[in-house]
């Protein structure tokens, strides 16, 4: 089934690439509903729900293992949302407040009863993508390759199916809650679904990354994604890309130099997250700067173009279009105004006539526009 | 009556434990008021993640004292805290999704920097950077005693200097810029009380659950007053009775043959206390409420 070429190393980056493409398709959601932080909890309870599952099934491979834990997640969600209801504080202080309390007995069980079976602490806290390829999934003794990335794959398949089956629900739903329950779309039932698929895919994620730097996968290609776009359908093509090519990097990495590879991956993304911030087309810093640089001097242009336009044709033209003294009528520096009547000649909307400026039709075009937006 | 010789209480060891985890209750608590207050109960568990690269870092660059490391972790938290609001601030970007993403990548690197540092450094295991991560109370010394302390002493005077201001900003932030306060100053104050919380606090409790203490002593001591000072006292209060209790009591179930955490097990009494105010305060309980509703009918 697994072609002889495929080493250990392929089947680790597999598996990273399949935690960043699956969690990246839920995340978006996450990003834009702004339920980020409690997909955090969530995922810091699970620890507690698998070891539940774990002392109940006492079999690690069990999928009872999965649906336990995926349980216990959405029974987070549901006792933060409890808790916001009695009105006794706020959403931030709930979520502080449920997940280390859930996540605390959790560690103590793990440190009591699992102490050395592959599900201790440091494994459940931190992951363990290193080992993932030692745990094989097999059909009729036929080898599939590493259980979480089949696993893993599955689940990115279904959530990539349930947001295409479902994109217009989701869609509105995210955007306008409101209208969404006026047209009978249930966004209850569509927040626990969403909810669900969450749970399910921080568990299945859970072996190979652990409770924390899952929530690296969840927000930061979403994030990446946002400031490339503004269509929800795009969001989520660039958040998968942008959460393949950061697994792939980050591991290739984490090889090179023997470090951790979950972590070094999400150090990879929030990197590339970095210089999509300063690169990004439209909502770069890069790109802000220089708008602003542009904005600044078509605004000096248009004014240049009002200065000669509010004269045009009084007593004091003569005076007040004449370049050589124009700087004093402006209140610019020399400099300044030398470059801005040479820009505006170049743009078409003055021209010299003799010592004098005057106004051409784009110039006197771009006044009038200005003068239309002025109340 | 076993449970009660285990306590140990005339033990050295223990002694200083208990009273260190006391005092990063108080201190949490005290600290920690501020911050739920103002609603930003999650700034602690950003800043306390974001730690845990520095702690590193500084361990890198030849700290190994606790001081040093801690002093690595209060500037890569403080970092943390800018880099979210400097991204949320200025952008399309939701402040959550910022904070999650900021605190798993900086965990990240935090993990990938500790792991090369117990590959490349030789006898790093002995220095306990561990501990960071998980916490582990019965590593404190004196030495730990007296940092905790005198950060708590800092932050008392700190606040009772700006008491006022303090007030008027986590109330009133609009009011209180008109009134000519320095709102992004106070702000910046009292982010740098939370950063320093949570760094002492780190090597007890660790990265993970440090964050319970800075909030919840605060929610269980809000439904017993409305009032500012008082509130944060009682949290104080509070957070110290629960540090003291977790580590008793983890020290008391535990024996040769098995550990109980006492991170967990702090995180575990003071949410106990906290589920206890809500439900039995006089003022604002669940109980009183349900009693209420039965003897005077509307």
């Amino acid at each position: 089934m697994i072609p002889a070429w495929v080493t250990p190393a392929h089947e680790t980056t597999a598996v990273m690439v399949a935690v960043g493409a699956a969690c990246a398709v839920p995340g978006v959601f996450l990003v834009l509903r702004k339920m980020v932080l409690i997909a955090d909890a969530m995922s810091h309870v699970l620890l507690l729900g698998i070891v539940l599952a774990y002392l109940l099934a006492n079999d690690a491979t069990s999928a009872w293992l999965y649906v336990g834990a995926t349980a216990s997640g959405v029974l987070t969600v549901a006792l933060v949302e409890m808790l916001q209801r009695t009105k006794r504080l706020k959403e931030d202080a709930a979520i502080s407040l449920v997940f280390p309390a859930l996540f605390s007995i959790g560690v103590i069980l793990s440190t009591l009863y699992l102490r050395n079976t592959h599900l201790d602490a440091d494994r459940v806290l931190l992951g363990s993508v290193e080992l993932a390829f030692l745990d094989r999934f097999t059909i009729q003794g036929i080898d599939c390759g590493p259980r979480s990335f089949v696993v893993l794959s599955i689940c990115f398949l279904g959530m990539l199916a349930f947001a295409i089956a479902f994109y217009k629900e989701l869609k509105l739903s995210t955007f306008d809650a409101g209208l969404a329950t006026t047209l009978g779309f249930a966004p209850a039932i569509l927040h626990y679904a969403l909810m669900t698929s969450v749970s399910l895919t921080t568990v299945a994620a859970f072996d190979a990354v652990g409770p924390v730097l899952v929530l690296a996968f969840f927000a930061v290609p979403p994030l990446a994604a946002r400031l490339l776009t503004n269509r929800l359908s795009r969001m989520l093509i660039f958040s998968v890309a942008f959460a393949i090519i950061g697994a792939i990097g980050g591991t290739q990495l984490a090889f090179q130099l023997d470090l951790n590879i979950a972590g070094t991956v999400a150090g990879v993304l929030g990197v590339m997250f970095a210089f999509v911030w300063v690169l990004a087309p439209e909502r770069g810093q890069i790109a802000n700067v220089w708008r602003e640089y542009q904005q600044r001097r078509r605004f000096r242009e248009t004014m240049l173009a009002m200065h000669l336009h509010r004269h045009e044709g009084t007593l004091s033209e003569p005076e007040e279009s004449l370049a050589a003294g124009l700087h004093l009528h402006l209140n610019w520096t020399e400099a300044e105004t030398a470059a801005t009547v040479e820009r505006a000649i170049r743009h078409n909307l003055i021209a010299r006539s003799g010592e004098f400026l005057r106004l051409t039709e784009t110039g006197r075009n771009r006044v009038a526009e200005m003068l239309n937006t002025l109340p | 009556m076993n449970l009660l010789q285990s306590l140990a209480l005339d033990d050295p060891t223990v002694q200083t434990v208990t009273a260190g985890t006391a005092l990063i209750g108080a201190v949490g608590g005290f600290v920690g008021t501020f911050a739920v207050i103002r609603r930003r109960s999650l700034e602690g568990d950003a800043v306390s993640h974001a730690a845990l690269p520095g702690v590193a870092i500084a361990f890198c660059l030849g700290s190994r004292l606790p001081i040093g490391l801690q002093i690595g972790g209060a500037i890569a938290g403080w970092f943390a805290l800018m880099t979210v609001n400097g991204l949320s601030r200025r952008s399309v970007l939701p402040f959550d999704a910022v904070l999650g993403g900021v605190l798993a990548v900086f965990f990240g690197i935090g993990l990938a920097t500790m792991r090369a540092i117990q590959q490349y450094v030789p006898g790093a295991a002995n220095h306990g950077l561990e501990r960071y991560l998980f916490g582990q109370a019965a590593t404190m010394r004196m030495d730990d005693l007296h940092a905790i302390a005198g950060f708590g002493l800092i932050a008392v005077v700190t606040l009772m200097l700006l008491w006022k201001q303090v007030k008027l900003v986590s109330f009133d932030p609009a009011y209180a810029t008109v009134q000519g306060i320095p709102t992004r100053f106070i702000d910046g104050v009292l982010a740098a009380l939370v950063v320093g919380a949570v760094v002492v606090g780190l090597q007890a409790v660790g990265v993970v659950l440090m964050s319970a203490l800075l909030v919840a002593p605060a929610v269980a001591a809000r439904q017993w007053t409305n009032r500012l000072g008082p509130l944060s006292i009682l949290a104080a209060g509070i957070g110290a009775i629960a540090g003291m209790a977790g580590t008793l009591l983890s020290t008391a179930l535990s024996d040769e043959t098995r550990s109980v955490s006492t991170g967990p097990t702090i995180v575990l009494c003071v949410t106990s206390i906290v589920v206890a105010s809500i439900l039995f305060s006089p003022r604002s309980g669940l109980l009183s409420q349900v009693f209420r509703r039965k003897v005077l009918p509307t």
